[in-house]
């Protein structure tokens, strides 16, 4: 509301896709701009293989065989693909924000599984129940998926429990709850990691045989709900826990 | 069951043209290293292009074949035979039931494809048949193929008569593939995003030197060696999209070329982007070897890649047609 479209930039990412970029930055105007400008171009464009957002920037994968029989002659495909997607940036959005998903996720912050919260908590000169409970005082939303399948980048944490990511990745277990920077997110599988560990959840966040394969999406908003170990271990037998998320 | 493994290889997998319309869910496309080899074997056989084919990395599998059928194998040359004897790439095989399919050296290239006609028996997982080897997903069980794994033809047809009471026949027609005589050590690209972030010392190092691939090189992407390039610039940039074929500096001033199984995502400064044209030649690259990285533009990018699919759609059209030809004949 009152929110002018913000200016982008965009450019050839190799030969088969280009990148509309709204600025290097971790704003939630902006991706709630980048996810909405996705499912508009989603809908609109044609010979593209796949649109994906990111933290503030969008990306179109084109199919570059299929875009060249419908550009003119002597014009590159990127050029002509390109002044399409200015004409419909320049278009307002029909529809400004789709209604944001609500998620709680329980989260167990018991170093068990929380393998850095003490390192965190010493960094920032704070105890572990502190980085616990300041990190569930707040509502994250998921600003963007990558890295690993379903692995959701959230934000922002607060400053108080901010802390830089290691500088050697470490094999992480899958449900790990992690922070780096102002992010925190959830590693969904097993994986070589650089994020801080502070919890761990039962919830699976992938699931290749589920139709709808990944927990989160961009746009969706998250709460972590503190559980003990015994919650957790309940939790992870129990074959429903899916329908806790 | 119609084709069994009786020798595990290094790292085989079921592979297409990869899994598109799944990375905004961070899930990457995986696909053939050379999508265009992948693509040859398919049409020498008679398929679809875009059918499963096995990704070998040397060394091989052996494969036993329960019934005739038709192969063929195309990409890296490593020295196959059929039941001992040596047979050529890029060519039609029959072959009959009960043959064995051997691998016994690298002659040239670092990935060969094995496709049979009719295609594999699997099912796609969301869309495509590729193995996405840390989803445990698609292609045979999610994961390499291992020594005696099944896999069954999807069209089972009736071969004998064509091949009678030989072992096997090496059809006489070759697949031209001038993409695979090229073994220069130069790579064409473009500029990345974060290209002009580069020293200017860094810039010249980077046309200048030869880089050579790195042992820690895999499906997920090339590491490369060289003297370390540097940034004018310590801002670090949030994650945006990336591509088969981008080049990323990393944190210890060394390059990454993105390779099939890369992440949907990335947030190291983007140098540059090997051109589609040359991913093929690039994915026949081995560990030990050097790259000459050479600047291009859009035009010549684009009129490479439309010039190789022109070349493809031409093989296809020859090879459907001898096939035809010879099938009816």
């Amino acid at each position: 509301m009152g929110f002018n479209a913000p200016a982008y930039h965009i450019f050839p990412l190799g030969d088969t896709a280009l990148t509309i970029d709204y600025g290097n930055s971790i704003d939630e105007n902006i991706n709630k701009e980048v996810i909405a400008r996705t499912q508009q171009l989603k809908d609109n464009l044609k010979g593209v293989i796949e649109i994906v957002p990111a933290y503030s920037s969008l990306t179109v994968y084109y199919d570059l065989a299929a875009l060249k029989r419908k550009t003119p002659k002597d014009k590159l495909v990127y050029e002509h693909l390109k002044q399409t997607v200015e004409q419909w940036l320049e278009q307002p959005l029909l529809q400004q924000e789709t209604a944001e998903r609500q998620i709680k996720i329980p989260v167990c912050y018991d170093p068990v599984f929380a393998t850095d919260i003490l390192a965190v908590a010493k960094a920032n000169n704070i105890t572990v129940e502190e980085v616990m409970a300041i990190h569930l005082s707040r509502t994250y939303r998921v600003f963007m998926l990558g890295f690993l399948p379903g692995f959701s980048y959230m934000g922002e944490i607060d400053e108080r429990i901010a802390m830089p990511r290691k500088p050697q990745p470490e094999m992480v277990a899958p449900g790990s709850v992690a922070i780096a920077g102002k992010q925190t997110g959830i590693y969904p599988l097993a994986s070589p990691g650089g994020w801080r560990i502070i919890g761990r959840t039962p919830v699976k966040l992938f699931d290749a045989e589920d139709k709808e394969p990944t927990l989160l999406r961009a746009g969706d908003r998250v709460q972590f709900i503190s559980i003990t170990r015994n919650d957790f271990y309940e939790l992870e037998n129990d074959p429903l826990r899916q329908e806790n998320g | 069951m119609n084709l069994r493994i009786i020798k595990a290889g290094l790292l085989d997998t079921i592979q297409d043209v990869g899994r598109y319309g799944s990375q905004h869910l961070g899930i990457n496309p995986s696909g053939a290293m050379d999508k265009l080899s992948a693509q040859v074997a398919n049409i020498l056989v008679g398929n679809d292009s875009n059918e499963a084919v096995i990704e070998l990395h040397f060394p091989a599998s052996s494969f036993f074949f329960e019934q005739p059928t038709l192969i063929a194998v195309s990409g890296a040359d490593f020295s196959a035979s059929i039941n001992g004897e040596e047979v050529p790439s890029l060519h039609p095989i029959l072959v009959s039931k009960y043959s064995i399919l051997q691998f016994h050296g690298i002659k040239n290239g670092a990935r060969a494809y094995l496709a049979v006609h009719g295609g594999l028996n699997l099912s796609k997982w969301l869309d495509s048949y590729s193995t996405h080897i840390k989803a445990v997903a698609g292609g045979h069980k999610g994961r390499a193929l291992q020594k005696d794994d099944e896999i069954g033809f999807r069209i089972a047809r009736d071969l004998c008569q064509l091949i009678d009471k030989k072992e096997y026949i090496v059809l006489p027609w070759q697949a031209d593939t001038p993409w695979n005589y090229d073994h220069t050590e130069e790579i064409y690209v473009l500029p990345g995003n974060e290209w002009d972030t580069l020293t200017d010392t860094s810039k010249e190092k980077f046309t200048q030197q030869s880089f050579i691939i790195s042992t820690q090189s895999d499906r997920m992407g090339y590491q490369l060696k060289s003297e370390p390039l540097l940034r004018n610039t310590t801002e670090e940039i949030v994650s945006s999209g990336v591509n088969f074929g981008t080049i990323q500096l990393l944190p210890g001033a060394q390059l990454i070329i993105l390779m099939a199984d890369h992440q949907t995502t990335g947030g190291y400064p983007k140098v540059a982007h090997v051109i589609t044209a040359h991913h093929s030649k690039l994915a026949q690259m081995k560990p030990g070897d050097a790259i000459h990285f050479q600047f291009t533009d859009l035009t010549i990018a684009e009129d490479l890649f439309i010039k190789q699919q022109r070349h493809l759609q031409q093989l296809q059209d020859a090879c459907t047609f001898r096939l035809q030809q010879f099938m009816n004949a």
